[in-house]
C-alpha cells in the first residue's frame, strides 16, 4: 500500500498559503463578526438576561458562536478550495497526478479543517476576554471540535464538486446552514421553545452538534451526549461514503 | 522497440453520446517523438487526457511501461508529465511556488536544485518570485512546461505545445523537446501546425472523427503519399495550355508565366522526360525549371478530403 505523502503535503500546504495569502478574509473578518456577537448579546443584553440551566447568557452563547463559525468556515474553506480549481481548469494537474481520492480528501479536507479549528479556538480565546468561561471537558471539547471541523469540510468538499457556479457554492451554507444553527439552540436552550417547536427542532440535526459542543463546556446540553456524539459521527460517515462515491463515478470531476 | 505506451481498443463515448474516439490501437516507442495531427474535434486533446487519467474510457486498455493506467495509475501516471492546451495557473501563486507545488504533487522529495535548473532552462529564471497572474501567456506557457518537467518525467504530453506563442518561444520549444529527446524522454505531441510536426517528429499519427486513421513514420509517410511538383518558368506567357500537353493535366500558374505539373515521384513513369520532349517539340522556351517536394500539410489535406465523402460531415472536426 503507497501513500504519496509528497502529494498530500504539497496540496494541504498550498491550501493553507492560501489562508495566510487571504488573511484577513480568513481569520480576522469571522473573529470581528463574533466578537461583536459577544458585545452585542454577550455583555449589552446578555447582562439583562437570566441564567440558562445555571449558566451565564454571555457564556451560554460561546459554544454556539463557535459551531457557527465553524460550520461556515469549515464549508466555505472546503468548497472553495476544490471549487476553484474546477473553476480556473488547474484541476487537471491533481487529477493526473499519482494521487489517490483519499490522498485528495485528506488533504484538502485536512486544510480545511485545520484552518477552521485554528479560527475556533482562535474565537474562543476572543470570548475568553468578554465572558467568564469555564471548560468541563476539555478532551471532549476537542474531540469534538476536530470531528465537527472535518465533517463540515467534507460536507464542504463535497459542494464544491457539486456546484457548477459560485452562486450555488454559496447557496447551501446560506439558506441551509445558516438558518438551522440558528434555529438549532445557538443563542437559546430548545427547553426554552414552546411545545410543538421543541419537537421540531429536534429534526434539526444542528442541535444535537451545538448541544453535544455545549455539554463539553458546562456539562448541561439539550439532548444526551451520546445521542450527540451518534449524530455528529452518523454525520461524519455521510459525507464520507457520498464523497467515495463522487471519486467512484467521477461525478463532475471527470468526463 | 519495446513500447512505453500501448493503447488497445480505447473508445471513449461522452455521457452527451458524442463518440470521442473510436477503437484506437496505438503503441508509442521508447524515446520516440511522436506527432499526433488532426482538425479541431479530432479527438487528439480526449486520446490525451484519457492516457493521463483525466477523462475515463469507455472501453478498451491503455499500458504506460506495462502499467494499467486504471488499475496501477500511480505507477502510471508517476512517469508522464502534461502540458495541456489551456493556459491554466493559479493567479496568485508564484513560479518557484507552483512549479515546487508540481514536483510535490507527483509524490517527488524536494530538490530546488532541479526546479532551478528547470526554471533556467525555460528562461524563468529571472521571474521565479513573479506571481503568474502577471506573466504574458508566452511566459505561462514557460511555466506550465516547468511544472509538467518539474517531477523528471520520462513520457511528455504537449497538447498544442505552440499554438499562439511568438516564434522566439516557439523555436525555444522546438529546441527543448530535442534536449528532452536527447535525454531519452518519449515526446507526444498534438498541433496543428503541420511544420513542426514535420520539423520535429519520428512519426505521425493522423486522428478523424475519433479514428486513427493513419500511423507513419514521417519520411516514409512523406515518401509514400509525397506528391512532387514541376514547374516551369516560361519565356513568353501563354493564354492557354497547348492540345498537345493536355494528356499531363498541365497548369497554367502566375498569369500564363508558369506551367505546372504534379506527379507522383515513386511511380514507374513519372510522365517528367516525356513532358519535357512534348514541351520543346512544341518550341516552348523556359528560362528555369523546379520540383518541390510536397509538404505534410499537403499530405494532411488530401488525406482529410479523402475521407470526407465516406463520412458526411457533422459538425465536428473536419472543416478547420
Amino acid at each position: 500500500m503507497s501513500f504519496n505523502a509528497y502529494g498530500v503535503w504539497a496540496i494541504y500546504r498550498f491550501e493553507m498559503a492560501r489562508a495566510l495569502r487571504t488573511f484577513w478574509q480568513s481569520i480576522v473578518t469571522p473573529v470581528i463578526t463574533t466578537a461583536l456577537y459577544f458585545v452585542v448579546f454577550g455583555s449589552a443584553i446578555g447582562s439583562r438576561m437570566t441564567e440558562i440551566d445555571g449558566v451565564a447568557y454571555g457564556a451560554f452563547i460561546v459554544p454556539g458562536l463557535i459551531m457557527l463559525s465553524l460550520f461556515t468556515q469549515s464549508i466555505f474553506n472546503a468548497s472553495f478550495g476544490i471549487y476553484f480549481p474546477k473553476f480556473t481548469g488547474t484541476i487537471y494537474e491533481i487529477l493526473s497526478a499519482p494521487i489517490s481520492p483519499f490522498e485528495i480528501v485528506l488533504a484538502y479536507v485536512g486544510a480545511a479543517a485545520t484552518k477552521s479549528m485554528v479560527l475556533g479556538l482562535i474565537i474562543l480565546a476572543t470570548a475568553a476576554l468578554f465572558v467568564p468561561l469555564r471548560i468541563e471537558h476539555p478532551l471532549m471539547m476537542i474531540a469534538f471540535l476536530v470531528l465537527i471541523a472535518t465533517t463540515f469540510s467534507l460536507f464542504g468538499f463535497i459542494i464544491g464538486i457539486w456546484a457548477q457556479g459560485f452562486e450555488q457554492l454559496q447557496m447551501i451554507p446560506m439558506l441551509v446552514v445558516t438558518p438551522l444553527t440558528f434555529l438549532g439552540g445557538s443563542f437559546y436552550s430548545i427547553d426554552m421553545l414552546p411545545g410543538i417547536w421543541r419537537t421540531i427542532s429536534l429534526f434539526n440535526p444542528v442541535v444535537y452538534l451545538i448541544s453535544g459542543f455545549r455539554w463539553a463546556f458546562y456539562g448541561v446540553g439539550d439532548v444526551s451526549v451520546g445521542i450527540s456524539l451518534t449524530a455528529t459521527l452518523g454525520f461524519f460517515f455521510t459525507c464520507l461514503a457520498i464523497v467515495g462515491w463522487m471519486f467512484k463515478t467521477g461525478y463532475r470531476l471527470k468526463a | 522497440m519495446q513500447p512505453v505506451i500501448s493503447i488497445d481498443g480505447l473508445t471513449k463515448t461522452y455521457a452527451s453520446g458524442h463518440q470521442a474516439l473510436k477503437q484506437v490501437d496505438l503503441e508509442i516507442s521508447k524515446g520516440e517523438i511522436f506527432a499526433l495531427l488532426g482538425p479541431n474535434g479530432a479527438g487528439k486533446t480526449t486520446l490525451i487526457s484519457t492516457i493521463c487519467g483525466i477523462v475515463t474510457p469507455s472501453t478498451g486498455t491503455v499500458l504506460v511501461d506495462g502499467h494499467n493506467i486504471q488499475s496501477d495509475y500511480r505507477k502510471a501516471r508517476e512517469r508522464i508529465g502534461l502540458v495541456p492546451q489551456e493556459l491554466t495557473t493559479d493567479a496568485f501563486e508564484t513560479v518557484w511556488a507552483t512549479v515546487t507545488f508540481s514536483r510535490g504533487l507527483f509524490g517527488r522529495a524536494p530538490n530546488p536544485a532541479f526546479i532551478e535548473q528547470t526554471l533556467r532552462d525555460l528562461s524563468l529564471w529571472d521571474k521565479k518570485d513573479a506571481k503568474l497572474m502577471t506573466l504574458s501567456g508566452g511566459m505561462k506557457r514557460r511555466v506550465m512546461i516547468a511544472k509538467a518537467l518539474s517531477h523528471e518525467p520520462d513520457i511528455l504530453f504537449l497538447d498544442e505545445p505552440t499554438a499562439g506563442v511568438d516564434v522566439e518561444l516557439r523555436r525555444d520549444m522546438w529546441a527543448l523537446v530535442r534536449g528532452l529527446r536527447e535525454r531519452g524522454v518519449t515526446i507526444i505531441l498534438t498541433t496543428h501546425y503541420i511544420e513542426e510536426a514535420e520539423e520535429m517528429a519520428d512519426r505521425v499519427g493522423v486522428i478523424l472523427n475519433g479514428e486513427l486513421i493513419l500511423v507513419e513514420d514521417k519520411t516514409k509517410l512523406m515518401k509514400k503519399l509525397g506528391k512532387k511538383t514541376l514547374t516551369l518558368n516560361l519565356q513568353d506567357p501563354m493564354q492557354a495550355v497547348p492540345t498537345e500537353l493536355a494528356e499531363w493535366k498541365v497548369t497554367l500558374k502566375a498569369d500564363g508565366n508558369e506551367l505546372e505539373y504534379v506527379f507522383d515521384a515513386n511511380a514507374e513513369r513519372t510522365g517528367v522526360p516525356s513532358l519535357l520532349r512534348a514541351v520543346s517539340d512544341l518550341g516552348i522556351g523556359f528560362k528555369d525549371l523546379n520540383t518541390a517536394q510536397s509538404s505534410l500539410e499537403d499530405i494532411f489535406v488530401s488525406l482529410v478530403h479523402r475521407d470526407k465523402p465516406a463520412r458526411p460531415s457533422t459538425g465536428e472536426g473536419a472543416a478547420s
